[in-house]
């Protein structure tokens, strides 16, 4: 049976830049910063949190050939690689305050949906994220004619 | 693919998200190439070639979305939410909206409040669309 996600992994096109958005901007703490040779293998989790990394990986030779590296960083550039990450946080407003302060780039201010209130952002490469801050006690789920509220 | 091949698509991709975010607001064309850090000259075509389609009809898809979204929820007349998605004219919004629905304001919503006054279970075996072509589902989507 498998018991937890240890590592989830997002592309990024520049790892010192991924350090300066994941760590000095959202305030992850680095894991694990290791060059192995091959590879920087470049891991950050939420403070308190080693049991989930995320790997800021980099796209490119060998692992990709020249041109399957472009096309990686064509779509990581077009925000066509989905969510690299769900966050959770204590009081959404004021952590939405601060990272507007540190020049994060929001897709969407904080709204109130039917499981909490989250916003949607973007890290400097384009992929997207969010944070949200969950309902406390029960959630009811609306019926699916609800479901454009979502968006 | 260069450097600036990414940057422009990072570009693009905020002119996008302005799009999904400020939609109910009058976007012209000199403020999103603006946004884009493009020339009005070069932005249609510029996001054209790196999402498919022209940013007017991606920001007429955006709009109508969150109209049938309020036609289905809410009591607001047709006027109203042509207005409060970013439509001038309601002959303009009619239009669009029947050409990318397929149908009407006036009909999507005469059949999706059709489909709210059963229970949902029902809605939703009975809407299904057919593996048989045998009946076209009242599709709220």
């Amino acid at each position: 049976m498998l018991t937890n996600i240890t590592h989830s992994q997002v592309y990024v096109l520049d790892q010192d830049e991924a350090l300066d958005f994941y760590v000095g901007k959202l305030g992850l703490e680095v894991n694990t910063d290791a060059d192995l040779g091959f590879m920087r293998w470049l891991t950050v989790n939420v403070p308190g949190h080693p049991e989930h990394q995320l790997l800021l990986e980099k796209p490119g030779p060998p692992a990709h050939d020249d041109a399957t590296a472009e096309q990686v960083r064509e779509l990581v550039t077009k925000g066509a690689m989905g969510m690299a990450g769900i966050f959770t946080v204590d009081d959404i407003h004021k952590t939405y305050e601060e990272l507007v302060a540190k020049g994060v780039e929001f897709t969407e201010e904080p709204t109130e949906r039917f499981y909490g209130t989250d916003c949607g952002l973007r890290d400097p490469f384009g992929n997207a994220l969010r944070i949200g801050q969950p309902k406390e006690g029960p959630i009811e789920v609306p019926d699916s004619s609800q479901a454009g509220e979502w968006s | 693919m260069s450097r600036a091949v990414e940057d422009r698509n990072r570009h693009m991709l905020r002119v996008r998200d302005a799009m999904d975010r400020d939609y109910a607001k009058p976007l012209d064309i000199p403020t999103l190439a603006r946004i884009g850090y493009v020339s009005e000259a070069h932005f249609i075509r510029t996001f054209r070639a790196t999402f498919g389609e022209t940013p007017h009809r991606y920001l007429q898809r955006r709009r109508v979305e969150r109209a049938m979204f309020l036609l289905r929820e809410t009591d607001r007349s047709v006027s109203e939410i042509c207005l409060d998605v970013g439509f001038t004219s309601l002959g303009t919004f009619s239009r669009t909206f029947t050409e990318v629905v397929g149908e009407p304001p006036t009909t999507y919503r005469w059949r999706a409040a059709d489909l709210r006054a059963v229970p949902a279970c029902f809605a939703k075996a009975w809407t299904r669309p057919s593996s048989f072509g045998e009946a076209r589902g009242l599709s709220v989507d």
